[in-house]
């Protein structure tokens, strides 16, 4: 995770995760966050809900050796809510996820997807189930996410995605590691911090 | 044309704009734990960066924190590992730390607004969602990842967007044995889990007039739940009430600059909003969740809800809310039956929440007719912070909560999530007043959560299924 590294296009197969309000504790639940590190998160991603699914005799998506290598993450509404832990988006990436395509983002989650380098983008909900519907048919379908024209492909199918500019513009340019750019205007956050009347005076 | 408090506390605070559009954003008040920061400090020392303004980030540890013995090391392994880290850090760069060892911890947000660190016209962060709860004071509170804790410790700044602010009205006065917790609660249910993404919420209308900070902080606490990263009221005479005196509040001549400076931030009455909902404090009963997102709830008068009464779009989840809760559509919530009761977390473990339990028992006790945790339910009180825990010895609730078969901890996020040793077991049921009730979040792959106020958690408790909580309340001799 250096500062300039350019995050424009992603290419690879992808893995669908149907459903609405899929939370933070799902993604990663609480016990393993217990670290002082974030090394090995990845393996324990959605540990519940695929041992869950494991115990029914029945696969999830994230086990599901169809799906293996897949760098793209399909997802459905309101996606990552609940909690702030960065974890979530680490388990993800650390998994071997690159960038996520949903039809809603949770706030706090797409900006820690931000901060850890995995662009989270959103599409139309037709859009999404005819991606899913397609990659869910043909696993080894290879897809192409381009930050730059905000066109997802899927095969043969094109559809546009969406990113607030703010992200899309540190992905394309590498800005996205946010400390640097931050310690530019220290002047100018003494400035902030001297003209606060709290700041200054009493706390 | 007036403007909103978040308007005047946000522009106030802004550094620049960056190139990306976002907005780099002074950070006044940082308060930090030991869940979300190792890997920050980290991140800080790799490249070699110090802590920018220490005297503005406060420490405590709260989410690992055993609630029955606080001998060191811990029996966790892991958490001791994660609080050892936390000393280090703080120590190396100069922290104020509130620690274990001197019987000064709390959960962060309990913690915050009780020395007086959270004050009106602050941007506030943690990285924690339910930093919103400091906004009851007026201030602009939300939580962050551990990337950007990283950030305001290098540079006491973040890049963030800016919000549109939804103001939501409660007006009217809500009936006896509704509180707080059901008016969060509800806005979640009416405005969905989802409904705030993008929002900063403004409380007001008459019920958060006539709340005190406890109240107002519990519905901000939960603003997160609704989506909304941030909530917030607006400050005045029962904030600067609650403020005056405690330990990092200005005194002298600079209370009275403060006063001025509060004053300042509130919203203008012309103040413009991106959108404005009212509810009416008569249509609130006591809630319950029955299902898996703090939106899935009913007044405990009502009904689990039939897939009908949902869109296309929702049926999916709450199909899966029935079968992982075990519950049926159209089965009364009243009468589920419950394994456990826990009375903490950083929404409801403050001296009110515990006020309005050790009464209710006294009333009853009172009255001739007192009541008892039932025998087969597990029964926790677990106080938001060790000033908390304090009060409550000294107001004899301690003895009285006890009494009625609640065991009373240590300060910590104890049950309201799996970090410490208190958790579900199985697919037990636990009536909480905690704020998430997703699969899994109290500790058990199976568990499950029903949301509620701590009076209805007691009542509860007492009868060994979910009951109203007002029909204890109608105590006649
Ligand atoms: S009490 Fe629960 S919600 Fe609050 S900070 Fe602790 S773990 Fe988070």
């Amino acid at each position: 995770m250096t500062q300039g590294m350019k995050r424009a296009a992603f290419r690879g197969t992808a893995l669908p995760l149907p459903g609405n309000d899929i939370d933070t504790d799902r993604i990663i639940p609480a016990r393993f966050l217990k670290s002082i590190v974030f090394d090995g998160l990845g393996e324990h991603v959605f540990a519940d809900d695929r041992a869950a699914l494991e115990r029914r005799g029945k696969q999830h998506p994230f086990d599901d050796p169809a799906y293996a290598g897949a760098t793209l993450l399909l997802v459905g509404d309101n996606f990552g809510c609940g909690s702030s832990r960065e974890h979530a988006p680490q388990a993800i990436h650390r998994f071997g996820i690159d960038a996520i395509v949903g039809e809603s983002f949770a706030e706090i989650f797409f900006g820690n997807c931000i901060s850890v380098g995995m662009p989270c983008v959103t599409a139309s909900p037709a859009d999404l189930a005819e991606v899913m519907r397609r990659v869910s048919a043909d696993p080894k379908l290879p897809l192409h996410l381009d930050l730059v024209s905000q066109r997802l492909e899927a095969g043969d199918l094109e559809v546009s995605v969406q990113i607030p500019e703010g992200p899309r513009t540190a992905f394309i340019e590498g800005s996205w590691d946010s400390t640097a750019e931050l310690l530019e205007a220290s002047d100018q956050v003494a400035e902030v911090a001297a003209r606060l009347p709290y700041v200054n005076h009493w706390s | 044309m007036g403007r909103t408090l978040y308007e005047k506390v946000f522009d106030l605070h802004t550094v620049r704009r960056l190139p990306s559009g976002q907005y780099q954003l002074f950070i006044g008040l940082h308060l930090i734990h030991e869940v979300t920061t190792p890997q920050a400090f980290a991140m800080l020392e790799e490249r070699g960066l110090s802590v920018a303004y220490p005297q503005r980030t406060f420490a405590t540890v709260d989410h690992i924190i055993p609630t029955h013995s606080l001998l060191r090391p811990f029996k966790d392994t892991q958490a001791e590992a994660m609080l050892s880290a936390l000393e280090a850090n703080v120590k190396q760069h100069g922290i104020r730390f509130y620690s274990q060892e001197r019987q000064e911890n709390g959960i962060v947000h309990v913690l915050g607004p009780e020395r007086g660190l959270t004050q009106p016209g602050m941007t506030i962060c943690c990285g924690d969602s339910h930093t919103s709860t400091h906004g009851a004071f007026g201030a602009l509170a939300f939580g962050i990842g551990t990337s950007q804790v990283r950030d305001v410790l290098a540079t006491q700044t973040l890049a963030v967007s800016k919000l549109k602010v939804r103001r939501v009205e409660v007006n009217g006065k809500l009936g006896p044995g509704v509180y707080a917790k059901d008016v969060a609660l509800f806005i979640i249910n009416r405005l969905g889990v989802q409904g705030g993404v993008g929002y900063a919420y403004e409380f007001a209308g008459d019920v958060f007039d006539a709340f005190d900070m406890e109240e107002r902080m519990t519905v901000c606490n939960m603003s997160i739940e609704g989506g909304a990263r941030v909530g917030y009221v607006n400050p005045d005479q029962t904030t600067y009430d609650y403020l005056k005196g405690r330990e990092a509040v200005p005194h002298g001549d600079n209370w009275e600059e403060a006063l001025r400076y509060w004053e300042s931030i509130r919203s203008d009455v012309d103040a413009t909003y991106d959108d404005v909902v009212r509810y009416d404090a008569a249509e609130i009963e006591p809630v319950v969740t029955w299902g898996i997102t703090p939106g899935q709830s009913v007044g405990v008068s009502g009904r689990v809800p039939g897939l009908e009464a949902f869109s296309e779009t929702e049926r999916g989840n709450v199909s899966q809310a029935y079968d992982y809760m075990k519950l049926a559509a159209g089965q009364p919530i009243a009468g589920t039956q419950i394994d456990v009761a826990f009375i903490g977390s950083c929404t409801n473990a403050r001296i009110s929440d515990f006020q309005v339990v050790a009464e209710l028992i006294e009333a009853r006790r009172n009255a001739g007719r007192p009541v008892h945790v039932a025998p087969n339910v597990r029964a926790l009180a677990v106080p938001g912070s060790q000033a908390v825990k304090a009060e409550i010895s000294r107001r004899g609730y301690d003895r009285i909560l006890k009494q009625a078969g609640f065991e009373l901890r240590e300060p910590g996020c104890s049950m309201c999530l799996a970090m410490n040793p208190d958790r579900l077991h199985g697919d037990e049921i636990c009536a909480s007043s905690s704020n998430r009730n997703f699969k899994g979040r109290q500790g058990s792959p199976d568990g499950r959560t029903l949301l509620m106020s701590p009076a209805m958690v007691a009542a509860a408790a007492f009868a060994g299924e979910v009951t109203d909580v007002r029909g204890l309340l109608e105590v006649t001799p």
